[in-house]
Protein backbone atom coordinates (compact mmCIF):
# COMPACT_ATOMS: atom_id res chain seq x y z
CA UNK A 1 0.00 0.00 0.00
CA UNK A 2 1.41 2.86 -1.17
CA UNK A 3 1.30 5.68 2.03
CA UNK A 4 2.69 8.74 3.82
CA UNK A 5 2.89 9.48 7.55
CA UNK A 6 1.68 12.80 8.18
CA UNK A 7 1.67 13.90 12.04
CA UNK A 8 0.72 10.79 13.34
CA UNK A 9 -1.45 9.79 10.84
CA UNK A 10 -1.10 7.71 7.81
CA UNK A 11 -2.44 8.72 4.79
CA UNK A 12 -3.03 6.41 1.93
CA UNK A 13 -2.29 7.10 -1.99
CA UNK A 14 -3.41 5.53 -5.00
CA UNK A 15 -0.79 4.35 -7.68
CA UNK A 16 -0.08 7.45 -8.70
CA UNK A 17 0.68 9.05 -5.64
CA UNK A 18 -2.84 11.16 -5.07
CA UNK A 19 -4.66 10.92 -2.10
CA UNK A 20 -7.22 8.23 -1.87
CA UNK A 21 -9.64 10.29 0.27
CA UNK A 22 -9.56 13.81 -0.24
CA UNK A 23 -10.73 15.04 3.04
CA UNK A 24 -7.06 13.89 4.32
CA UNK A 25 -5.28 16.70 2.85
CA UNK A 26 -4.24 19.73 4.69
CA UNK A 27 -1.30 21.78 4.23
CA UNK A 28 1.37 19.56 6.56
CA UNK A 29 0.32 16.93 3.88
CA UNK A 30 1.01 18.88 0.63
CA UNK A 31 4.70 19.63 1.98
CA UNK A 32 5.05 16.03 2.50
CA UNK A 33 3.56 15.15 -1.31
CA UNK A 34 5.66 17.90 -2.38
CA UNK A 35 8.59 16.39 -1.23
CA UNK A 36 8.19 14.03 -2.66
CA UNK A 37 8.45 15.19 -6.06
CA UNK A 38 11.32 17.00 -5.17
CA UNK A 39 10.09 20.14 -4.70
CA UNK A 40 10.11 22.57 -2.00
CA UNK A 41 7.25 24.84 -1.47
CA UNK A 42 7.48 28.44 -1.57
CA UNK A 43 4.81 31.28 -2.03
CA UNK A 44 4.56 30.52 -5.65
CA UNK A 45 3.82 27.29 -5.55
CA UNK A 46 1.31 27.88 -2.47
CA UNK A 47 -0.56 30.62 -5.25
CA UNK A 48 -1.09 27.53 -7.56
CA UNK A 49 -2.08 25.40 -5.10
CA UNK A 50 -4.62 27.88 -3.31
CA UNK A 51 -6.12 28.42 -7.19
CA UNK A 52 -6.20 24.80 -7.82
CA UNK A 53 -8.39 24.47 -4.40
CA UNK A 54 -10.26 26.89 -4.89
CA UNK A 55 -11.28 25.93 -8.43
CA UNK A 56 -11.85 22.65 -7.89
CA UNK A 57 -14.35 24.19 -4.85
CA UNK A 58 -16.52 25.89 -6.99
CA UNK A 59 -16.65 23.23 -10.39
CA UNK A 60 -15.32 20.04 -8.97
CA UNK A 61 -13.06 19.34 -11.75
CA UNK A 62 -9.38 19.80 -11.90
CA UNK A 63 -8.20 21.64 -14.41
CA UNK A 64 -6.16 20.63 -17.64
CA UNK A 65 -3.03 22.47 -18.01
CA UNK A 66 -4.54 24.87 -20.32
CA UNK A 67 -7.00 26.16 -17.95
CA UNK A 68 -4.68 26.24 -15.37
CA UNK A 69 -2.39 28.19 -17.17
CA UNK A 70 -5.14 30.37 -17.84
CA UNK A 71 -6.51 30.89 -14.93
CA UNK A 72 -3.15 31.85 -13.01
CA UNK A 73 -2.85 34.34 -15.66
CA UNK A 74 -6.52 35.84 -14.67
CA UNK A 75 -6.11 35.31 -11.01
CA UNK A 76 -2.19 35.98 -10.10
CA UNK A 77 -1.01 38.24 -12.89
CA UNK A 78 0.04 38.32 -16.49
CA UNK A 79 3.28 37.17 -15.64
CA UNK A 80 2.42 34.06 -13.60
CA UNK A 81 -0.26 32.91 -16.59
CA UNK A 82 2.74 31.16 -18.38
CA UNK A 83 3.38 27.33 -18.45
CA UNK A 84 7.20 28.47 -18.52
CA UNK A 85 6.17 29.33 -14.79
CA UNK A 86 4.57 26.60 -13.46
CA UNK A 87 6.88 24.50 -15.23
CA UNK A 88 9.16 26.03 -12.91
CA UNK A 89 7.50 25.37 -10.05
CA UNK A 90 5.91 22.27 -10.66
CA UNK A 91 8.58 20.31 -13.57
CA UNK A 92 7.43 17.53 -15.93
CA UNK A 93 3.87 17.63 -15.76
CA UNK A 94 2.64 21.01 -13.97
CA UNK A 95 -1.32 20.39 -13.91
CA UNK A 96 -0.82 16.75 -12.56
CA UNK A 97 1.76 16.91 -10.42
CA UNK A 98 0.17 20.35 -9.06
CA UNK A 99 -3.34 18.74 -8.65
CA UNK A 100 -1.87 15.93 -6.91
CA UNK A 101 0.30 18.37 -4.04
CA UNK A 102 -3.00 20.34 -3.41
CA UNK A 103 -4.97 17.01 -2.88
CA UNK A 104 -7.63 17.01 -6.09
CA UNK A 105 -8.10 14.02 -8.23
CA UNK A 106 -5.59 13.62 -11.18
CA UNK A 107 -6.90 15.89 -14.05
CA UNK A 108 -9.30 13.66 -16.50
CA UNK A 109 -8.17 15.29 -19.66
CA UNK A 110 -4.15 14.08 -18.29
CA UNK A 111 -2.89 11.46 -20.30
CA UNK B 1 -2.25 18.93 -47.54
CA UNK B 2 -5.39 19.20 -46.45
CA UNK B 3 -5.98 19.24 -42.70
CA UNK B 4 -8.53 16.28 -41.36
CA UNK B 5 -11.56 17.72 -40.12
CA UNK B 6 -11.22 16.80 -36.39
CA UNK B 7 -14.72 19.01 -35.61
CA UNK B 8 -16.77 16.49 -32.79
CA UNK B 9 -20.43 16.64 -31.89
CA UNK B 10 -21.01 15.07 -28.10
CA UNK B 11 -24.28 14.28 -27.84
CA UNK B 12 -25.93 13.70 -24.22
CA UNK B 13 -28.85 11.72 -23.94
CA UNK B 14 -28.87 10.06 -21.16
CA UNK B 15 -29.74 11.91 -17.47
CA UNK B 16 -27.34 13.11 -14.57
CA UNK B 17 -26.84 10.13 -12.75
CA UNK B 18 -28.09 7.01 -14.94
CA UNK B 19 -24.44 5.21 -13.95
CA UNK B 20 -21.00 7.05 -15.53
CA UNK B 21 -22.55 8.10 -18.78
CA UNK B 22 -22.62 11.94 -17.89
CA UNK B 23 -18.87 11.86 -16.36
CA UNK B 24 -17.96 10.00 -19.07
CA UNK B 25 -19.69 13.09 -21.56
CA UNK B 26 -18.18 15.82 -19.89
CA UNK B 27 -14.61 13.85 -19.53
CA UNK B 28 -14.55 13.58 -23.43
CA UNK B 29 -16.01 17.38 -23.65
CA UNK B 30 -12.88 18.65 -21.69
CA UNK B 31 -10.44 16.62 -23.50
CA UNK B 32 -10.93 17.36 -26.52
CA UNK B 33 -11.33 20.92 -25.82
CA UNK B 34 -7.92 21.21 -23.43
CA UNK B 35 -6.49 20.22 -26.41
CA UNK B 36 -8.18 22.93 -28.64
CA UNK B 37 -10.55 20.95 -30.60
CA UNK B 38 -13.38 22.11 -32.19
CA UNK B 39 -16.13 20.58 -30.14
CA UNK B 40 -20.34 20.93 -29.74
CA UNK B 41 -22.57 19.51 -27.16
CA UNK B 42 -25.86 18.40 -27.50
CA UNK B 43 -28.75 17.43 -24.92
CA UNK B 44 -31.39 15.67 -25.90
CA UNK B 45 -33.54 12.82 -24.47
CA UNK B 46 -33.31 12.67 -20.67
CA UNK B 47 -29.81 14.12 -21.36
CA UNK B 48 -31.55 17.74 -20.85
CA UNK B 49 -32.19 16.89 -17.24
CA UNK B 50 -28.73 17.48 -16.80
CA UNK B 51 -28.93 21.03 -17.13
CA UNK B 52 -31.71 21.01 -14.76
CA UNK B 53 -31.13 23.45 -11.49
CA UNK B 54 -31.26 21.98 -7.83
CA UNK B 55 -29.39 18.72 -9.00
CA UNK B 56 -28.54 17.02 -5.50
CA UNK B 57 -26.64 13.43 -6.44
CA UNK B 58 -25.37 12.98 -2.10
CA UNK B 59 -27.88 10.24 -1.58
CA UNK B 60 -25.47 8.30 -3.93
CA UNK B 61 -22.57 9.80 -3.43
CA UNK B 62 -22.35 11.61 -7.19
CA UNK B 63 -21.13 14.96 -7.57
CA UNK B 64 -23.54 17.41 -8.76
CA UNK B 65 -23.63 17.38 -12.28
CA UNK B 66 -24.64 20.72 -13.09
CA UNK B 67 -21.98 22.22 -11.03
CA UNK B 68 -19.44 20.11 -13.24
CA UNK B 69 -21.02 21.39 -16.32
CA UNK B 70 -20.65 25.28 -15.34
CA UNK B 71 -16.77 24.55 -15.80
CA UNK B 72 -17.30 24.28 -20.02
CA UNK B 73 -17.18 28.10 -19.96
CA UNK B 74 -13.90 28.05 -18.36
CA UNK B 75 -12.75 25.58 -20.97
CA UNK B 76 -14.01 27.89 -24.20
CA UNK B 77 -16.42 25.10 -24.92
CA UNK B 78 -19.62 27.73 -26.14
CA UNK B 79 -21.32 25.54 -28.72
CA UNK B 80 -23.73 23.87 -26.35
CA UNK B 81 -27.43 22.95 -27.50
CA UNK B 82 -30.50 21.30 -26.08
CA UNK B 83 -32.82 19.68 -28.56
CA UNK B 84 -36.11 21.84 -28.27
CA UNK B 85 -38.79 19.00 -28.63
CA UNK B 86 -36.87 16.88 -25.60
CA UNK B 87 -37.60 19.97 -23.68
CA UNK B 88 -40.96 20.48 -24.24
CA UNK B 89 -41.98 16.38 -23.81
CA UNK B 90 -40.77 16.94 -19.89
CA UNK B 91 -41.93 20.52 -19.52
CA UNK B 92 -38.54 22.05 -18.76
CA UNK B 93 -38.60 25.87 -20.15
CA UNK B 94 -35.32 26.65 -21.68
CA UNK B 95 -34.60 29.98 -19.21
CA UNK B 96 -34.33 27.71 -16.19
CA UNK B 97 -31.44 25.77 -17.66
CA UNK B 98 -28.22 26.16 -15.37
CA UNK B 99 -25.82 26.70 -19.08
CA UNK B 100 -26.83 28.75 -21.54
CA UNK B 101 -27.70 26.29 -24.42
CA UNK B 102 -29.20 27.23 -27.90
CA UNK B 103 -32.62 25.50 -28.19
CA UNK B 104 -32.31 23.56 -31.70
CA UNK B 105 -35.13 21.53 -33.28
CA UNK B 106 -35.29 20.81 -37.22
CA UNK B 107 -33.08 22.24 -39.71
CA UNK B 108 -30.36 23.54 -37.08
CA UNK B 109 -30.90 20.18 -35.35
CA UNK B 110 -29.85 18.28 -38.86
CA UNK B 111 -27.14 20.55 -39.63
CA UNK B 112 -25.34 19.95 -36.28
CA UNK B 113 -25.03 16.03 -37.11
CA UNK B 114 -24.23 17.03 -41.15
CA UNK B 115 -21.35 19.26 -40.20
CA UNK B 116 -19.41 17.86 -37.59
CA UNK B 117 -17.29 15.15 -39.01
CA UNK B 118 -17.42 12.74 -35.26
CA UNK B 119 -20.18 11.98 -33.37
CA UNK B 120 -19.68 10.48 -29.86
CA UNK B 121 -23.48 9.38 -27.94
CA UNK B 122 -23.32 8.89 -24.64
Amino acid sequence: MNKIEVEGATVELDREGFLRDLHQWSRQVAVELARREQIDLGDEHWEIIDLLRSFYKEYKVSPAMRILVKQAGIKLGREKGSSLHLLRLFPGSPAKVASKIAGLPKPTNCL
Amino acid sequence: MQEADKSLLVVVRHGPYQGQLAREALDAVLTAAAFEQPVSLLFMDDGVFQLTPNQDGSAIDAKNLATMLAVLPMYDVDRVYVELDSLNLRAISPESLTLPATPVGGHALRDLFVNNAHLLSF
